[in-house]
């Protein structure tokens, strides 16, 4: 019999073209491409270098959301793009789409968003896949139970050109979340618990395999959110193994296959467990129950607190440096932190769940006079949902602006800024120094936590708020 | 990709932990569709007041700057996004070598499809060169050494170990993608045979 194999060996083993020997890598077959504006133009330029075509356009899957404003068109149909050099990028990936001949959700199409959202909206993202994108939260497919993660633009070319990477397998670690989330939290919190445990360097050389009642717990959208944040504790790639769960949500959508080969598809894809007994480089246990709502503090993803905590006191001095960065003083109440900027969206948190979550915390109150709340929809497709629910409808009256799909505010390069010295609770993924816009301060925390601080205009969570309304 | 075989120079020391791409070059400069002149843009914020003019006393704007090919940087360099902008900018300002006691997976990977040497050293030989900001030294990749003579005149050799293909690529400056053209064979095998 055979030695028992992980869900990783099992992707790894099945996609290598070329076995890894002690001198070369392996070479690794992608099945799905995902390319954006940002990373991809140096890609195409090397396939017009050596006079190629992309290998398989039909596995290769386009869209823009990084550099794309989120307001609307004016008049003329002009869009208000930040510099003519994003217009330029924009228009760049319109021009290799076409001259290459990939599918590219363009302005037009009902179904644009950010790569992470999009994919699996379309039913790109399937179990058992080998996916990479020019983007390090490539890691969010992997809830799925595939192989995803973010490479740069030299491999973004190789992928182009030849439908491989060369890749040196990773070591494997698993984590098992026992039991079950209390109430209020979520799967950012959950996340954020798992990278301040590891640290932020803690995944580094590894892929993360999610097990455990409280992941298995999470629907599709909660575990594409912690596997979007396996990266910032630095592992390259995080998954989950497929089950009905799973299935449910793929069910129906436009690359699925349809009918009966669904149901043959599904039966493959529930194979895809780990077997018993597989062996992992590293284990983790965490205790679910123990987990409390969290919002980051300092100017990475594993410094953070539970909500009501205070700071915690500096203990080196890169930690003293974050917390000056912040404007925070060791031991003081993250509570008395007033928050200028809400940013509701991301790859990590724009999800439609996500925008009734943070929907229902204001529903009937308002943002605070001083907040600026923005919320962005992760895709059109989340968009029109949303829209037909009215939720919409809830932001704009409690006097938050509701924005066009894209990355927006989480890494500001489309001109959705923060200010200098201003502090924004935001859904989104990195709290790096002037991520947000030079001299921006970000505390990450679940949609939920940041409708309630736009509602107290400081940080606050859920139990902050006199009465939360429910299911109205 | 030029190539790297052996290098001697003077280290420029970054004490900061965690040093994430973004810092190394922030997103609002990647709307570029090529790399050209983005070694401009190395470190903006840390470097570069709100006009773009150099900030007075900040390490990366002292003259020796651009002339030390190696930087030597806090635990777990390069960490966060994935964009190639980041070796990238660190070669275009005059970086060749790149040492730290960790270093982020996909930025290493970038790195050395682009011509950026990482080195990745224990701990405590990590904390010695933390120490020897301007001081002169050795990367010998043919050898997988790092030659440092210390203030007590001893010359240590610390032995690192990478990728033996990528120390193959980069000793020689090749392209990775000759690698895998030249398993085209195998590629069109597997394709058939799912």
């Amino acid at each position: 019999m055979s030695a028992p194999e992980s869900l990783f060996d099992k992707l790894w083993n099945s996609h290598q073209v070329k076995a890894q020997s002690e001198s070369t890598p392996a070479i690794i077959y992608i099945d799905l491409h995902l390319v954006h504006e940002v990373t991809s133009p140096q890609g195409f330029d090397l396939l017009r270098e050596k006079g190629i075509g992309v290998r398989r356009p039909g596995r290769t899957l386009a869209t823009l959301d990084h550099s794309t404003p989120t307001l609307p068109a004016d008049s003329n149909g002009e869009r208000p793009y930040y510099t003519p050099q994003a217009k330029r990028q924009v228009q760049t990936l319109r021009d290799n789409c076409r001259e290459f001949g990939i599918e590219l959700h363009d302005w037009d199409s009902p179904y644009r968003g950010i790569v992470h959202v999009m994919g699996p909206e379309l039913g790109a993202t399937q179990p058992g896949m080998t996916i990479v994108c020019g983007d390090s939260h490539t890691s969010t497919h992997g809830a799925f139970g595939s192989l995803a993660f973010g490479i740069g633009t030299t491999e973004v070319g190789h992928v182009l050109a030849k439908q491989c990477l060369l890749q040196n397998k990773p070591k494997s670690m698993r984590i098992n979340v026992n039991g079950k989330l209390p109430d209020g939290v979520t799967a950012k919190d959950l996340a954020l618990n798992i990278i301040r445990y590891l640290g932020m360097n803690g995944g580094t050389g590894f892929v993360i395999e999610y097990a455990g009642e409280a992941v298995r717990s999470l629907d599709m959208e909660g575990r594409m959110t912690l596997c979007n944040l396996t990266i910032e504790a630095g592992a390259r790639a995080g998954m989950i193994a497929p089950d009905e769960t799973t299935i449910n949500y793929l069910r129906g959508r436009a690359r699925v296959p349809k009918g009966e080969e669904f149901g043959q598809a599904a039966a493959k894809w529930l194979q895809l467990a780990s077997d018993p007994g597989a062996i992992y480089d590293s284990e983790v246990t965490l205790e679910a129950s123990a987990m409390r709502p969290a919002i980051t503090y300092g100017t990475d993803p594993g410094m953070s607190v539970d909500i009501g905590e205070p700071v915690p006191l500096a203990q080196s001095v890169s930690h003293e440096k974050a917390l000056h960065y912040m404007g925070f003083e060791g031991g003081q109440q993250m509570s008395e932190r007033r928050v200028d900027v809400v940013f509701i969206g991301s790859c990590t948190n724009g999800r439609l769940s996500d925008l009734r979550a943070a929907a229902d915390v204001i529903r009937g109150r308002s943002v605070a006079s001083h907040v600026r709340m923005l919320v962005v929809p992760g895709s059109e497709s989340v968009r029109r949902q949303a829209e037909s629910e009215g939720l919409h409808e809830t932001f704009s009256a409690a006097g938050a602006e509701w924005r066009l799909p894209g990355c927006s505010m989480c890494l500001a390069m489309n001109g959705d800024l923060v200010a200098p010295g201003e502090t924004a609770v935001s859904t989104s993924n990195r709290n790096f120094e002037g991520r947000q816009g030079s001299g921006s301060r970000t505390l990450l925390a679940s949609p939920q936590t940041a409708a309630a601080s736009a509602v107290m205009g400081r940080v606050a969570g859920l139990s902050d708020l006199e009465s939360l309304e429910v299911n109205r | 990709m030029k190539a790297i075989t052996k290098l001697t120079g003077p280290v420029l020391v970054l004490e900061q932990e965690n040093i994430d791409t973004d810092q190394i070059i922030p997103a609002r400069f990647l709307t570029a569709t090529d790399f050209d002149g983005i070694g401009d843009h190395l470190f903006a914020d840390w470097r570069l007041d709100s006009n773009g003019e150099p900030k007075p006393g900040h390490v990366l704007n002292e003259p020796r700057a651009p002339h030390s090919p190696i930087l030597v940087a806090g635990h777990n360099f390069g960490c966060g996004s994935s964009r190639e902008h980041a070796p990238h900018a660190l070669l275009g300002f005059g970086f060749r070598v790149v040492i730290s006691s960790q270093i982020a997976d996909i930025f290493k990977s970038n790195s050395q499809n682009v011509g950026l040497l990482p080195v990745v050293l224990e701990a405590d030989q990590h904390a010695t060169l933390m120490q020897m900001d301007g001081e002169e030294i050795t990367v010998d990749l043919e050898q997988c050494k790092v030659i440092v003579r210390t203030a007590d005149g001893i010359e240590h050799h610390w032995q690192f170990s990478i990728d033996p293909f990528a120390r193959h690529c980069l000793l020689r400056g090749l392209d990775r993608f000759e690698f895998l053209n030249q398993a085209e064979d195998a590629i069109v095998a597997y394709e058939e045979n799912r």
